[in-house]
Formats: structure tokens, sequence, C-alpha cells
């Protein structure tokens, strides 16, 4: 039952990473638009492609807190005593991002416009460096059981950094991509070309950091290293064909396909991290059945996930339908 | 950087987190309890509005519905966000807390996910589906927001609950949790009463909050039919609200007085065990055990406990505990102060609220006079403050206890010592997340009024706006669409009075 609840909690964090992360991706973009009028007309697609959804897509952020304190409150305990400083940082970027994204559509003046939307952006790229920072922690061994390991070192090492780097990119580029799609749909060829160089450029750099990464790990997280190499690396393997493929229909101006590939690449980074790190929670001091709740918690979570399942999944399908159709056009008319 | 460290690290370990984990709680839940009501109630006062729109084919309840909806986006989204401080702060402050009742507590939590989850969807599909989805079918939209709301309070208030009545759980000799019965842990004793009170709360309060924005709309002379229904959608929920809010307290306190008699004994100040307990209004307790001040009402107390008993009804003092296992003298004053406030303002605003009802029932109408709409125009304010007193009523009241004879407080805090600094950098984020919430509100409704005034829906569009998405303007491809522009609801030709 542990393991049902681990696998609960993981594609959790996939659903964060994919679906979230391309939000934040959106926010890497809005950030680095440029100037006022430079900027424009992309952050208006940004805006039109996450308005209706990243409310839901934040959600999964929960959904991961909730799995993880009830169903294995010890690593819940453990990892928020180390990781305090990451985990703060990236709930004040949530508030600024959030709010930053909410104020921006309904001010008028250039100049809120421009504070909220800098608010939001920068956040965009402060949460998920802090939580591949806090991945990275967590994945390395540096989180001890039951009492707090360092409050510096636990965030600031080397597979934090490349983990919050590679966090940064990947979202970066899966944004890029869907936002080519979003384009497109919008029938803006200048847009489509801009987020394809984009993308382009993103997946060679986020394929590059991936690269890099190899020997980071083998130097300093060689538990993780191991697995990646071992039971893991069909998924490794299965993501870096995922990224090759999607960049050749990005190059080749391909219209299908393309973004369910993105998706499926960085599912399977964070895919890849799961099995490595199998069977630990907290690597080198506990263990996912040692960390497990009671299985009257575990039952109780199992049976509020199959809810969602049967009530969620059908109102975000529809969420998605309603917006790729284009029958969300805007907010509260006129 | 290491240099630094080295000086400031003593001098930060020094500091102990307790207070600042306390006091960063406090203010965080403080905040995003204002934003709640509005989360839970204000969908409802939406779809009254959006159902008269489309029944009745009118246009004033359609500008309401559409404008409130758009107000709700900002609120929704900043409730989201404080929401979601809230679930990172559960483990950053209170990690022991977390680590050894998590697999009790978050139960109810794994429940309110699946609402919340549930109502961000619907909030997006509803505040984004105006221009062009069926009238009726984006009705229906919106239902699931209003049930949602409700489910979801109630999940997160069964949490709360349960940390004043645990139950649903075995320890072992190490007092660690061994086997949980989730059934009983949502559904505990002090959950029905409480879930109820803060469900009605939340009308209680978006309704009087909503409706004093137009009440002072109306005292500077705006009293079109617009802000009429702008004020009387609201003031009814709340009107009828309140009433049942008197009698849901009532029935919460003496749960309390019977199964968390500390707490009650804090709520009206009693010392000592006794019969013929006085309701006393105001005052302060010392540290000797003696009350001095406040409006003593003979037997009150007892017999507001058991009726039947009358003043013959005995209640547990705070001495029949340790006092380590009481709020301390000032915590008392506090929880019988904010009781005080909380029951002397419910009160007031149930006096309104019949006021409103008496006349309707004569009349048709509502009061007209002048002092009728100051005093609803402050209404909003005065719930928020009760409900907050409230709030401070059940957590403070618990003290020194996290969960009620299980954990103490000071057991659950972060051993972390830079609480004081997330303390400092919580409270200048949220103060300015407030005062920007408000000037984004009100900018947004002179910006309607602009609009309605100049005879022109798209004013805000006409802005040159260089810089990012202008507001409500969708990119070219989708709001060219000629199919946008037909029909109703979407599209109303204001010349009105309008916004708040």
């Amino acid at each position: 039952m542990s393991t049902a609840a681990a696998v609960v909690l993981f594609v959790g964090v996939t659903a964060y990473a994919v679906l979230g992360g391309a939000d934040f991706g959106a926010g890497f973009w809005d950030l680095v638009a440029g100037g006022a009028r430079r900027g424009e007309r992309p952050r208006e697609v940004i805006d039109h492609s996450i308005g209706p959804v990243w409310e839901a897509n934040h959600v999964w952020l929960i959904y991961v807190f909730v799995v993880l304190w009830t169903c294995f409150p010890a690593a819940y305990e453990s990892i928020t005593l180390t990781l305090f400083v990451p985990l703060a940082l990236a709930a004040f970027g949530i508030v600024l991002r959030g709010s930053g994204f909410a104020f921006r559509k309904v001010v008028l003046r250039t100049r809120d416009k421009r504070n909220f939307g800098a608010a939001f952006a920068a956040s965009s790229v402060l949460v998920p460096y802090c939580m591949g920072a806090v991945a990275g922690g967590i994945a390395s061994g540096r989180v001890p059981d039951g009492r707090a390991g360092d409050m510096w070192t636990s965030w600031i090492n080397p597979t934090s950094v490349l983990g919050g780097v590679l966090a940064v990119c990947v979202v970066a580029y899966l944004a890029a991509v869907y936002l080519v799609r979003d384009s497109r749909r919008l029938g803006d060829d200048a847009m489509v070309a801009y987020f394809r160089t984009r993308a382009i450029a993103t997946a060679v750099v986020a394929g590059v950091v991936a690269g890099v990464g190899v020997f980071v790990l083998a130097a300093d997280a060689d538990r993780l290293f191991d697995g990646l190499t071992s039971r893991a690396l069909p998924v490794v393997v299965l993501s870096a064909l995922a990224g090759l493929g999607s960049l050749v229909l990005l190059v080749r101006r391909s219209e299908r396909g393309g973004r369910e590939l993105a998706a499926l690449a960085v599912a399977a980074v964070v895919v890849a991290w799961g099995v490595a790190q199998w069977d630990d929670m907290l690597p080198g001091s506990l263990t996912v059945a040692e960390a497990a709740a009671p299985d009257g918690t575990l039952g109780a979570v199992l049976v509020a996930t199959g809810l969602a399942v049967v009530f969620i999944f059908p109102a975000l399908g529809l969420l998605y339908r309603l917006d790729q159709k284009g029958l969300l056009p805007e907010e509260g008319a006129p | 950087m290491s240099g630094t460290l080295a000086t400031v690290a003593p001098v930060l370990a020094a500091v102990d987190p307790l207070p600042w984990a306390r006091a960063q709680m406090a203010f965080t839940l403080a905040a995003h309890i204002i934003l709640v009501p509005l989360g839970v109630s204000w969908a409802l006062m939406i779809l009254i509005a959006n159902y008269k729109a489309i029944r009745h084919d009118d246009r004033d309840a359609l500008l309401l519905a559409q404008r409130w909806s758009k107000y709700m986006a900002v609120t929704f989204a900043v409730g989201a966000v404080t929401g979601t401080v809230l679930s990172f702060e559960f483990g950053l402050l209170w990690p022991r807390f977390m680590g050894r009742w998590g697999e009790v507590f978050g139960i109810p939590f794994a429940f309110e996910g699946l609402f919340f989850f549930l109502e961000a969807v619907f909030v997006s599909i509803y505040i984004y589906g105006w221009r062009r989805l069926p009238p009726w079918a984006h009705f229906w939209t919106g239902v699931p927001i209003v049930v949602t709301g409700i489910m979801g309070s109630v999940a997160v208030i069964s949490a709360n609950a349960w940390m004043n009545s645990p139950s649903g759980f075995t320890l072992d000799a190490a007092g660690e949790v061994v086997e949980v019965d989730p059934w009983s842990v949502i559904f505990n004793d002090a959950m029905p009463l409480m879930a109820a009170h803060m469900v009605v709360a939340a009308y209680v309060v978006g309704g009087f909050l909503v409706a004093s924005v137009y009440a002072v709309g109306m005292l500077r002379g705006r009293r079109d039919r617009y802000h009429r229904l702008g004020f009387l959608i609201p003031f009814t929920v709340a009107a009828i609200a309140t009433p049942i809010q008197m009698g849901v307290g009532d029935s919460l306190a003496r749960w309390v007085a019977n199964n968390q008699p500390t707490k009650f004994a804090a709520i009206e100040m009693v010392p000592e065990t006794s019969d013929d307990v006085p309701e006393t209004l105001f005052g302060r307790l010392e540290d000797d055990g003696s009350i001095s001040g406040g409006i003593p009402i003979p037997g009150v107390a007892s017999i507001l406990v058991d009726p039947s008993t009358g003043t013959g009804t005995v209640i547990q003092g705070l001495e029949a505990v340790p006092e380590d296992e009481r709020p301390t003298t000032r915590q008392v004053n506090i929880v019988h102060w904010s009781w005080d406030v909380m029951v002397g303002l419910g009160t007031a605003l149930f006096l309104l609220s019949l006021w409103f009802g008496l006349t309707w029932w004569r009349r048709r109408d509502m009061p007209q006079s002048r002092l009728f709409l100051r005093l609803a125009s402050s209404a909003g304010v005065l719930s928020i403050i009760a409900m907050e007193a409230g709030w401070i009523v059940s957590e403070v009241g618990r003290q020194p206890w996290i969960v009620y004879n299980f954990m103490r407080v000071d057991e659950a805090a972060t051993t972390s010592s830079g609480v004081w600094v997330t303390f400092i950098g919580v409270t200048v984020l949220y103060v300015g997340l407030g005062v920007t919430t408000v000037l984004v509100l009100r900018g947004m409704s002179r910006r309607f009024r602009a609009q309605a005034e100049a005879g022109d829906e798209d004013a805000s569009t006409a802005d040159d706006v260089p810089y990012g998405p202008g507001a409500g303007a969708a990119p070219a491809g989708v709001g060219a669409d000629p199919g946008a522009a037909d029909g109703p609801p979407g599209d109303v030709d204001d010349d009105r009075g309008a916004g708040p």
C-alpha cells in the first residue's frame, strides 16, 4: 500500500512538473520578452495561453504536499526542517507570481502592468529553481531522517544547483513548445517563429545541462547516479529520445506531436528520478515503507485519489478542451 | 559571505523560533481567512444575479454577475496563493506536528485538495466562459463552485476540529500513531458544529462585505437599479445567514462547554468551578485569579450553558486543570475579549438584518434612511472583525495545545532559527498584497464606472497599453471571431451607472 501511495505522490510531482512547469516557463518567456513595446505581443500570447489554466495547474502542488505530509509524515517533517530556506523562498515566489499575474491582467497603467508583470515573471524563475534545488537536496541524500540537516549546503550544492538550473531550462523549453502551438492556433505566424526559435534553443540548452549533469551526479550523488544508470536507464533513454524527437519536429516545422513528445521528455526526467531513488524516500536514511503512514491513512488518501480521478479528470478535461477550442476567450466579459 | 555568516549565525541561533512561528501562522491565517468567505459565498451571489439575468432578461443583473465574476477572479487568485502559503507553513513552522500527526491531520486535507481542485477548474471555466458558452451551460458551470466551496471549507474545518477534538487513531507505547480510522478522524465530534459555523460565517461575511460596497455607492447618491440589485442580493444572503449563525454559534458554545471545558472557562472568564456563574462583559482576569472591571450579569453564563438547570448549572473553572495545561492569564483575556467582540458584533448585525427584514416584510422595499445605509456600509468590516475574533477564540482558546490534550504547541514548532526572517518577509509581503488587492479592486470599479459614463464598454481596450496584454482584450484571432459578438448574455450595451 505504501508503494501505491508513493506512486500517487509521484504522479502528482510529474503532473506538477509538466502542467505547472509549462506555466512557470511561460513566466520565464514573459521575463525575457524585452521592453514594453517589443514584448507586447509575446506577453499577450503568454497571458492568453496560461490565463484560464494556471489556477488549476497550480493545485497539483497542493496535492503533492497533502499526499506527502499525510502518507509520509516523517519524510515531510525532515524535508521541511532541513530545506526551510528554499521552501520559504518558493512560497514567497508563489505569492508574488499568482498575485502578480492576476493583478497585471486588470490594471491599466503601463507602470503598474510592468511592476506586476515583473513580479510574475521573476518569481516564475525563482520558484522552479527552488523546487529543483529541493529535489536535488533530497535526491543527493542531504536530508537526514528526523532532524534538521544543514540549512545551507542541503540546497547549495552541485546536485541542487543542477536540479534548479535544469528545472528552469526544462520549464522554459516546455513552455516554448506549448506557445508555438498556441501561437499557431491564434494564427500568428510571427509568434510561431518567435517561440519556435526559443524552443529549439532551450531544447539544446536543456540537453547540454542534462549531459553535464551526468558528470555532476557521478561526482556528487553516486547513489542517484547508480540508480539512473541501472534500473532507471530505460526511462532516461526514453526521455532523451522524446526530447530529441520533439527537437526534430520543431526544426522540421512539423505540426503534430511536438507538444506531446516534449511533455513526455519532461515527465520521463521526473519519473527517472523516482525510479532511480526507489525505494528510498530520503536516500540513505529513510525508505518508502519506513516513512509510510498507517494503512488506514493510506487507504483514505487512495480513496480521495480515486474520487479525484473520477471527478477531477473529466473536469480538467473539460477545461482543457474548452480552452483548446477557444471557448474561454477572456475573463469576465465585457 | 562565510565571515558574515559566522558572526550572524550565533545571533540567529539565539532567537527562539516559537513566538515567531506563532506570530507568522496567526498573521498569515488571519489574512487568508478574509479571502475565504468571498471564495465560498461570492459564487452563490454571482449565480443569483446570473440566474436573474437569464430568466428575466435582466441586463443590470447580468452586468453585476459579469463584473462580480471579474472581481472574484482576483480575490480567488489571491486566496489561492495565500492558501498555498499555509500548506507550506504547516511543514515549515510546525514540522514536529506534521511529522507525528500528519498521517491523521492530513486526511481531511486530502479531501480538501479534491474539492479545491474542482473549484479551481470550474472557477476558471466560469470566469473565462462568459462570451462563448451558451447562457444556461455557462450558468451550470458556476454551480460546482458553490458546492466545492462549501465542501472544501468543511474539509479544512474538519482538520481544525480534529485539533480540538482528536479522535480516530491508536497510539503505541512510544506515543507513535499506529492505527488510523479515517472516518472518525474526518467526522470527529467537533466537526459538524464548527464546520457549520464557518460555512455560515462565509455567507454572513461575504454577503455583508459585498453589500457594504454598494451601500457606500448608494450613500454617494448612486441609487439606480444596478446599485440596488448590487446591494439587495448580497445583503439578503447575509440577512438570512445571520440568524442561522446565532443558532449554530449557540450550539457550538454549548458543545465547547461540555467538551473543552478549559477553553470555555477562558471564553467566559471563569477562574473557579462553580454554579451561578455571571456573564461578564469584557473586564479582565488578573494573575491572582480575580476579575477586575467588566459588567457582570448574574447567573447568565450558567443559564446559557444549560437552561434546564438554570443558574444551578456548574461551569468548570480554569483552576480545574494544572496551570501548564490552560491558557495563560493574558491568553484568557484575549479569548474573553474576542468572544465578547464576536458575540456583540454578531448581535448588532442580527439587529441590522432584522431591520431590513421587517421593512421588507411591511413595505416590500429596503429601508431608505441614511442611517440604515451607513450601518450597512460598515457591516462588511464589522463582520470581518467578528469572524477574526471568533477565530481567535477558537485558536487561542485551545492553548497551550496544538492537538487538544495530546501535543503542545511548543513541542510542535520548528527548530529552524530563521523564522523571524520569514515572519518579517511575510508581513511585508502580505501588507503589500493586501493594499494592492484593495487598490486593484478599486481601480477596476472606477474603470467600470468610467466605461459606463462614457457609454463605451470597450473603454479599457481603447487605452493605449504598450506593456503586456491589454485588459479584457483577447489576442487577435479570438476576439475577432464573428461568433463572439452575437447574442446575450455575453454582450451588453452598457449605458447605466456601474461599479460599486
